[in-house]
């Protein structure tokens, strides 16, 4: 078990490209790091330096206080979950996991124990003999972190290991590795594009885009406090909305109305011309579910349903407004940035299962202005972050 | 009633094909049976006729004869040693074209296949003249060599393409494992390679085991002399009448060989091994 520090590391393809760009993250002993991002954010390269599959193109890999830039994989002691597990096809589930034993040598009572030891953490007992091609998916998955944790390595990495499961496998390998890093409290880099995977699993999550690591944070912080434009949209499902807004004393205006925002983000906020503003889904809430003497009306607003779409524990409806063409921009910008498409600019509001509204109807809603946050819609920098 | 007559017909066809590619095996193995006298004297029935029965005379006879015992030798060893050297190099060279970016790689696939196309017969002169100044003519080494290059090209085309398929993680995962490079190549690559390592060996030994041109000008005793070679040389007591039978009997015998291997090998290579390497 070791800490992993990684200093300043990029990495630039031959085309002079930086794939990753000056990252620099701790990753403490015994800790479960995340990193997450939408494709091409470099999430993966960044992996596979740590464990020695790419060259380094500056900055320093420190694993367990030595510096492994130039040392082979073998020679890292780490190991890896593969996205498409990469198990030996000719090789039994038994001789899988005792792959990297026999590499080391280890004499066949040894690695017996071993095989059996993890087999039986992972519930593998009953499909030792058998060919990984006559395996489920699932039970691949279970092979691959056999193999894995079958040695004493330093750290494990995971590449994208869940995405080739379908929904339900998934939720049950998430609970699984979360249960298993903390049982061996071994040091965790996970990479996922998922997002839930990611606030479910992380100690800390490092958010990451075009290379350039946006956010580090635990995964509370990133979803209350995201620093910027990107962070915000990325993480929460459905995303943040963003409306445009300006900031006058301590009332915002929003295309559905005139608010009042607590005094410390407005200090921050005021006189600065266009803002935008993230409010998330769920710091809306239907009026009429509200008891009546709870209603801030000073805060509520008159919004027309286009689509509602109930779940039983909540109900998503959806707003649609007009936005200016240099808003609409920016907005489409952010979504393609965040791996999704934004078709038109709408608000989506999560209210109570008991809301009654009615699809394409008014509604009144109430809007928690104490949660929006206002970003610089030219740097994407939160303004109000911390309050 | 559609379905019995598409049954009928291929098994028409089916009995058509092995008529056609059997008859002429068929033909040389009731040669191989018949006597001398038999043969000169007009057998054409497929069952020797009454008394024109060899039994297994044909077969000892050649047996016993001292060159072809030897051309048996020659054969096998020859074409073992070329085929084993082939693979090697061949799977070494076919991994680096599948796995290594390196200038010149296409040079070196073109160029391979041109050799591949290059005629053998015009290659003879130049060789026995090469040969005979460097000293290894009519020995094992000298076969050896053209035999090499002229497979090597086919053989390093189709492993390159085995090696293309199977994927990049499964060595990145060994290496990651604590296996060496050479450790990943050798524990991972080269048994997931098998049927194409299996596939590219039956080739090599087919075409050093068949070769007549360079085994017949190459060589000019029993030395180094090959099968095919052998029975071309066998020429019985009268030039003008060759022997037949004792020519189908050695024709039998080089056969053997190559069943054999044939049946042998066949259960190896056996495709879809690398099913269930990835999802999929």
């Amino acid at each position: 078990m070791a800490a992993i520090e990684m200093k300043n590391i990029v990495k630039k393809y031959g085309d002079g490209f930086p794939a990753v760009n000056d990252v620099s993250i701790d990753v403490a002993d015994g800790e479960f790091m995340i990193l997450v991002g939408p494709s091409g954010c470099g999430k993966s390269t960044l992996l596979r330096m740590i464990v020695g599959l790419e060259d380094i193109t500056s900055g320093d890999m420190i694993i367990g206080g030595d510096r492994v830039n130039d040392l082979a994989p073998r020679d890292r002691n780490l190991s890896m979950v593969f996205q498409n597990y990469a198990l030996y096809p000719h090789l039994t589930v038994y001789e899988n996991i005792a792959f990297p034993l026999r590499l080391a040598k280890m004499s066949n009572k040894e690695i017996d124990e071993k095989v059996r030891d993890a087999s039986k953490t992972l519930d593998l007992d009953e499909h030792l003999q058998r060919k990984p091609g006559n395996l489920s998916g699932g039970q691949r998955q279970r092979v691959a972190m056999g193999r894995a944790i079958v040695r004493e390595a330093r750290a494990f990495l995971f590449d994208e290991p869940l995405s080739n499961l379908d929904a339900k496998l998934r939720g049950q390998m998430r609970t699984e590795i979360a249960r298993l890093q903390k049982r061996l409290g071994i040091t965790t880099v996970y990479v996922t594009h998922d997002q839930t995977e990611a606030m479910t699993l992380g100690d800390r999550v490092a958010v990451m885009k075009r290379g350039i690591l946006q956010q580090l944070a635990s995964p509370r912080e990133l979803y209350e406090q995201p620093v910027n434009l990107f962070v915000a949209g990325f993480i929460g499902s459905p995303p943040m909305n963003f409306l445009p807004a300006t900031v006058e004393g301590d009332q915002v205006t929003l295309p559905f109305g005139t608010f009042s925002i607590p005094s410390a983000k407005a200090e921050k906020t005021a006189g600065k011309g266009l803002l935008m503003a993230g409010i998330r889904p769920e710091h809306f809430e239907d009026v009429s579910v509200i008891q009546s003497g709870n209603v801030d009306t000073s805060r509520t607003f008159k919004a027309h349903i286009d689509v509602r779409e109930w779940l039983g524990d909540q109900q998503y409806a959806y707003v649609p407004y007009e936005a200016e063409a240099e808003v609409q921009a920016q907005l489409k910008e952010l979504a393609r940035e965040a791996d999704s498409d934004s078709l038109r600019t709408q608000l989506v509001v999560s209210l109570d299962s008991d809301s009654k509204v009615a699809e394409d109807d008014d509604a009144t809603l109430f809007i928690d202005t104490d949660k929006m946050h206002l970003f610089d819609p030219s740097t994407g920098e939160n303004l109000t972050v911390g309050l | 009633m559609k379905d019995i007559r598409g049954r009928i017909l291929t098994a028409i066809g089916v009995v058509f094909i092995l008529f056609w590619c059997l008859l002429p095996v068929a033909w040389i193995i009731s040669l191989s049976f018949k006597s001398q006298e038999a043969v000169t004297n007009g057998s054409p029935g497929f069952f020797p006729s009454d008394g024109g029965g060899a039994g297994w005379k044909n077969y000892t006879d050649v047996l016993d004869d001292e060159q072809f015992r030897h051309a048996i030798i020659n054969s096998i060893g020859i074409s073992l040693i070329a085929t084993a050297l082939s693979v090697i190099f061949a799977t070494l060279a076919a991994y680096a074209i599948a796995r290594l970016e390196f200038k010149g790689k296409k040079f070196v696939l073109t160029t391979a296949l041109v050799i591949a196309m290059f005629p053998v017969v015009s290659l003879v002169g130049p060789l026995f003249d090469m040969w005979r100044t460097f000293g290894i003519y009519d020995s094992w080494i000298g076969l050896i060599i053209p035999y090499m290059s002229f497979t090597l090209p086919l053989a390093i085309w189709t492993l390159s393409a085995f090696f293309r398929e199977i994927p990049w993680e499964m060595e990145q995962a060994a290496q990651v494992d604590g296996a060496t490079s050479w450790q990943a190549f050798r524990k991972v690559i080269v048994p997931l390679a098998a049927p194409g390592v299996f596939t590219a060996a039956i080739l090599t030994f087919f075409f050093a085991w068949n070769d007549f041109v360079f085994g017949i000008s190459l060589t000019s005793t029993e030395r180094a002399r090959p099968i095919p070679a052998a029975l071309s040389f066998f020429v019985g007591a009268d030039p003008f009448n060759r022997p037949a039978s004792l020519l189908a009997a050695g024709a039998v015998v080089a056969t053997v060989p190559i069943v054999v291997l044939v049946l042998f090998f066949q259960r190896k290579i056996v495709a879809g091994l690398t099913a269930g390497a990835v999802k999929g």
